[in-house]
């Protein structure tokens, strides 16, 4: 029974053999001349560019994507309902309705929470002033 | 014109309800602003309650036995592993309700996310078809890492990273199995693979290689041993609240879902992952049980306990006939009392949103809180498997089917690990009641959550001292037809 795995075995062994075989060979065999360029991360693009430090992205934009994906998926579920749409007929009709009453439930969701008011949205939920406190030594503390 | 499929929605009745009163909730409550949090746990409660007569009807349901384009499973194991769940998602609000309002982080996200992970389990424990299986496993998993995060410890944070990121992983096992199965026998359909693979000779790599990655895939879900690594950090990291409801509902829904693709879908290759489930099932028990001896806290040590449980339930799964997958069911109620029990009282011990969890805090809690310190002490006993608890039969149950199946090695190692067991869950009972207290922390008496832990306790007791009253009907329900 176990006999039957001895290939699978074996072909392991031969392709973690063949990586590291490869690797020495390489490094015996290819010239090594390293120029500024070369050792640049990228060598075809653009030099990565980092945040400053201690900056960080507002959750918003992560509001924003996750409502355009919401939105994108119901849009690619849409084009092939709408190229068969006399066929389906009024069943596709009615699954559809379902499917875009269950998105408009996510974005209303959204919308009332204040995931779309840009600037100083309010918090979801209204705390006392004693809460916040009791909130943030919490984060500080870990 | 493509003809309207034939629906059949009552099967999927239960599931329906739940997912529609989330919804309902989720709306409701963001056009309300913010709506009273007991109104939101009656309305919780009142879907769940709906959606439980809706199974108890399914259970002389005489319709085709799978609907909705054979993607969903009509059987009694389905109607009784649904009813086992929503009682595990009536005792998760009632927690979270009390848990919530006392640290003051209260939202009305709770029952939605609450009764969505609900839709999933009892999705998942209904499905006959993989992809089902895996809808159902995405629905849950998404909720509880939402949940997992409901608090403003750091830990809580911490811990839904860890479940996300583990839990993606094992989506993508399973996912691969799903498509190894799929080449395997050109169906997903958990009787269509059996089908399939019946009558074959010779080996089968792709349908080993599908029902190897499908255990990994569960194997993350239910945490056994190697796939454990997340469970104690999530277990201590999340709201106890949402602890108990997640470490009693997944293992049940996944656990089921186990169920169906070994004993039917995989079920010609019995003899070829019945060593993997052996070597799982032993190495969970082992590891389970000594890793918990070196635990300081509560929550983490209830972990280890649970992936212990897991390979107690495997140990049950070895043996495919019907009796063993009773034992099975049995088990996970057994399981499910008792861990909602244990968390319950846990939360209650543990003192306002700090969630002092570590043994210092239960140092002589039976002088300060002796009712307390008593539901503790019983459902420790009944997870070490002590008569005349719950533990006792269902352990006694799943050691006895794999002995029937001639896996006595495996039933020895795993009365070995109980023994084992009852060491650490015995520890904690001597800090409770024969230490001086070191922390000044008033434990507190909460009338909701407090009828909660009494029914979890009678349960404990009642089902451990007449199994009879539940048994015939698992036993009814542990048929699978196919």
């Amino acid at each position: 029974m176990l006999g039957d795995y001895l290939p699978v075995l074996i072909l392991g062994g031969l392709a973690f053999a063949f990586v590291v075989a490869s690797l020495f060979a390489s490094s015996l065999l290819r010239p090594s001349r390293p120029s500024p360029a070369k050792l640049a991360p990228y060598e075809c693009g653009n030099e990565p560019v980092r945040l400053p430090k201690g900056e960080k992205f507002s959750v918003k934009f992560y509001v924003v994507a996750m409502m355009f994906i919401i939105f994108d998926i119901e849009t690619i579920f849409l084009f092939p309902w709408a190229v068969s749409f006399r066929k389906l007929g009024l069943f596709g009709l009615v699954e559809m309705a379902v499917f875009i009453a269950l998105v408009f439930v996510a974005y209303v969701y959204i919308w009332m929470q204040g995931g779309l008011e840009w600037e100083q949205a309010p918090r979801p939920m209204e705390r006392t002033a004693a809460e916040g406190e009791q909130e943030e030594e919490l984060l500080r503390a870990g | 014109m493509i003809p309207a499929p034939h629906l059949d929605f009552l099967p999927l009745l239960p599931e329906l309800i739940v997912a529609g009163v989330a919804v309902a909730l989720l709306v409701g409550g963001a056009l309300v602003g913010r709506p009273s949090q007991t109104v939101l746990l009656l309305l919780t409660l009142a879907g769940l309650i709906a959606a439980a007569a809706a199974s108890a009807y399914l259970w002389n349901w005489d319709g085709p036995g799978r609907v909705l384009g054979e993607m969903i499973q009509a059987d009694r194991l389905a109607v009784v592993s649904r009813m086992i769940l929503l009682g595990v998602g009536a005792f998760g609000a009632l927690y979270g309700h009390h848990y919530f309002a006392r640290t003051g982080v209260a939202r009305m996200e709770f029952y939605p996310l609450l009764l969505l992970a609900v839709s999933g389990m009892t999705l998942l424990v209904a499905s006959a078809d993989l992809i089902v299986v895996f809808l159902a496993l995405e629905i849950l998993s998404l909720a509880l890492y939402i949940l997992v995060a409901l608090s403003f410890r750091m830990a809580s944070a911490e811990a839904s990273m860890k479940y996300f990121l583990l839990g993606a992983f094992s989506s993508a096992f399973f996912l691969y199995g799903l498509a190894m199965a799929y080449g395997a026998a050109g169906t997903t359909k958990i009787d269509g693979i059996a089908l399939a693979l019946s009558g074959r000779t010779g080996s089968q790599p792709l349908a080993l290689a599908a029902v190897g990655l499908l255990l990994i895939g569960f194997g993350f879900k239910v945490s056994v041993v190697p796939f454990h690594m997340w469970t104690p950090d999530v277990y201590q990291g999340a709201p106890t609240s949402v602890t108990a409801f997640m470490a009693a509902g997944t293992k049940v829904a996944a656990f089921t879902a186990l169920i169906r693709v070994l004993d039917v879908s995989f079920q010609p290759l019995t003899w070829d992952w019945r060593p993997a489930v052996w070597a799982l099932a032993a190495a969970s028990m082992v590891l389970g049980s000594l890793l918990a001896i070196a635990q300081t806290d509560l929550k983490r040590l209830l972990g280890y306990s649970s992936i212990a449980h897991a390979g107690f339930i495997l140990t049950g799964l070895i043996a495919t006939d019907g009796a063993g997958i009773a034992a099975v069911t049995f088990y996970l109620v057994a399981y499910s009392v008792t861990v909602l029990g244990a968390f319950g009282t846990v939360m209650l011990a543990s003192g306002g949103i700090r969630e002092r969890t570590s043994f210092d805090s239960f140092r002589g809690l039976a002088g300060r809180s002796p009712m307390l310190a008593g539901l503790l002490t019983l459902f420790l006993l009944s997870l070490a498997g002590i008569p005349p608890t719950v533990g006792f039969i269902a352990k006694a149950g799943v050691f006895g089917s794999a002995i029937r199946a001639g896996f006595w090695p495996l039933a020895l190692i795993g009365v070995l690990a109980s023994v084992v067991g009852a060491f650490f869950y015995l520890r904690v009972i001597v800090l409770m009641y024969m230490e001086e207290p070191q922390a000044e922390l008033e434990p507190e008496g909460a009338a909701l959550p407090g009828a909660a832990l009494a029914l979890a306790a009678g349960l404990t007791l009642v089902l451990g001292v007449f199994p009879q009253i539940i048994l015939p009907v698992l036993e009814k329900a542990a048929i699978l037809r196919w």
